[in-house]
């Protein structure tokens, strides 16, 4: 019992520097190891995660909300579309083939990895824009932050945001069956489709995937898939690795956290496919 | 108009600390309870449940936490984890409403009634 915790507290550890860092919640990295390696059944493995996904939310939020980098109006009016897309997600989940949304979120990743990549060989990031977007100036979205790196304020706008909506329902739809924090989406939705820096995106995805989780975890809490010798240990390393990982993200350029990123997402957007055709390993 | 914009961004500089403060104090809590439960386990080797069992709704781990049954702890302190972004929300409503800012304290109860209407949902759907 003894060594199966640390070595799971350990996982917690781990998936919270890499979830805090990356802005995603963990949960892509949990379900695989602990169904891969310990066997555990995939059932459990998702309860574990969307444990891991709150807790590097919560812990995250804490150390973002002193430094500026979150952008609280685009996460709360974001999080209209991913918290409805998550109950969507959990009564769908019944009804639609598994297969064709792996396939489906598979290609959805390789298209974002694509897209940074792209980003990262552009160079510098488009921060102002010509043409303010009149949604986003009625709506007060457009903010300004502080970065450590190159010791600047930025004011930065945003853009395209039915856009951005439409993405953040789908990452909730994500989250809600697959019982991820879908970062990798919601990232996707601000510094992708809506033009956000990528700090801020991170920062703000952080604190949304936390709120999105939350509506599922209470399903999976109640039904009996989050199993306390699991989940415990997970919550307690992922809490100390998110606040250890959000130090370490405000000394690294966003292009480092981009060039973690692309392999990151070709990796998870190929696994989602190959399990969409029914390739296991 | 410049020392009013002064004035709001101190109030609000002081809203974001003592939010800062209510979150860190609730995941502090979790974290707590969370701990002192798996300590509990390590230490006496029992999860207090027979087998692979443990308890998943408040009656019956409310009466293993009197019994100090290491997994009753573990559930309350996982679902304390559970509702701090709920907590989150909360307190973001508050900070609008005192910012003045009529527009994010109805968007951000949205939010709230949707994630209430989610937890209702889980609870009953057994």
């Amino acid at each position: 019992m003894l060594q199966t915790v640390l070595i799971i507290f350990g996982i917690g550890i781990l998936a919270g520097v890499l979830g805090a860092i990356l802005g995603i919640g963990g949960g892509i990295i949990i379900t695989p190891i602990l169904t891969l390696a310990f066997g555990l059944d995939i059932k459990y493995a998702i309860g574990a995660s969307v444990i891991s996904v709150i807790a590097t939310s919560s812990g995250a939020t804490i150390a973002y909300i002193k430094d500026d980098l979150l952008n609280l109006r685009v996460a709360m009016f974001l999080e209209i579309a991913t918290t409805v897309g998550a109950i969507v997600g959990a009564v769908l989940v019944g009804i639609v083939q598994p297969n064709f949304l792996y396939v489906l979120f598979g290609g959805l990743l390789l298209f974002s990895s694509w897209n940074m990549y792209r980003k990262l060989r552009a160079g510098s990031e488009v921060l102002h824009r010509p043409q303010p977007d009149p949604v986003a100036e009625k709506l007060r979205l457009n903010s300004s932050y502080y970065d450590k790196n190159t010791q600047q304020q930025v004011d930065y706008q945003v853009e395209h945001i039915p856009g951005g909506l439409g993405v953040m329902f789908g990452a909730g739809l994500a989250s809600g069956m697959l019982g991820i924090g879908s970062g990798p989406f919601k990232v996707m939705a601000m510094d992708t489709v809506m033009k956000m820096p990528l700090k801020p995106s991170s920062a703000t995805s952080n604190l949304m995937m936390g709120v999105t989780a939350a509506a599922s975890a209470t399903v999976y809490f109640f039904n009996g898939a989050i199993l306390p010798q699991i989940a415990a240990p997970l919550a307690v390393g992922v809490l100390i690795g998110a606040t250890l990982g959000t130090r370490v993200m405000q000394i690294l350029p966003a292009r480092w956290i981009r060039i973690i990123f692309v392999p990151l997402l070709l990796y998870i957007g190929g696994q989602m496919i190959l399990k969409g055709f029914g390739v296991s390993f | 108009m410049q020392s009013d914009e002064q004035k709001t961004n101190t109030e609000m500089a002081q809203v974001e600390k003592i939010i800062g403060l209510i979150l860190q104090i609730g995941v502090l809590i979790s974290a707590i309870i969370i701990g002192v439960g798996l300590l509990l386990l390590l230490f006496t080797g029992q999860s207090g449940y027979p087998g692979q069992t443990f308890p998943t709704h408040f009656g019956a781990i409310l009466s293993g936490i009197v019994q100090f049954k290491p997994f009753a702890i573990m559930m309350l302190g996982l679902f304390c984890l559970i509702l701090t972004p709920v907590l989150r929300v909360v307190v973001s409503i508050y900070a609008f409403a005192k910012e003045h800012d009529r527009l994010y304290v109805v968007i951000t109860s949205i939010v709230l009634v949707i994630l209430v209407f989610a937890m209702v949902l889980g609870y009953l759907d057994i």
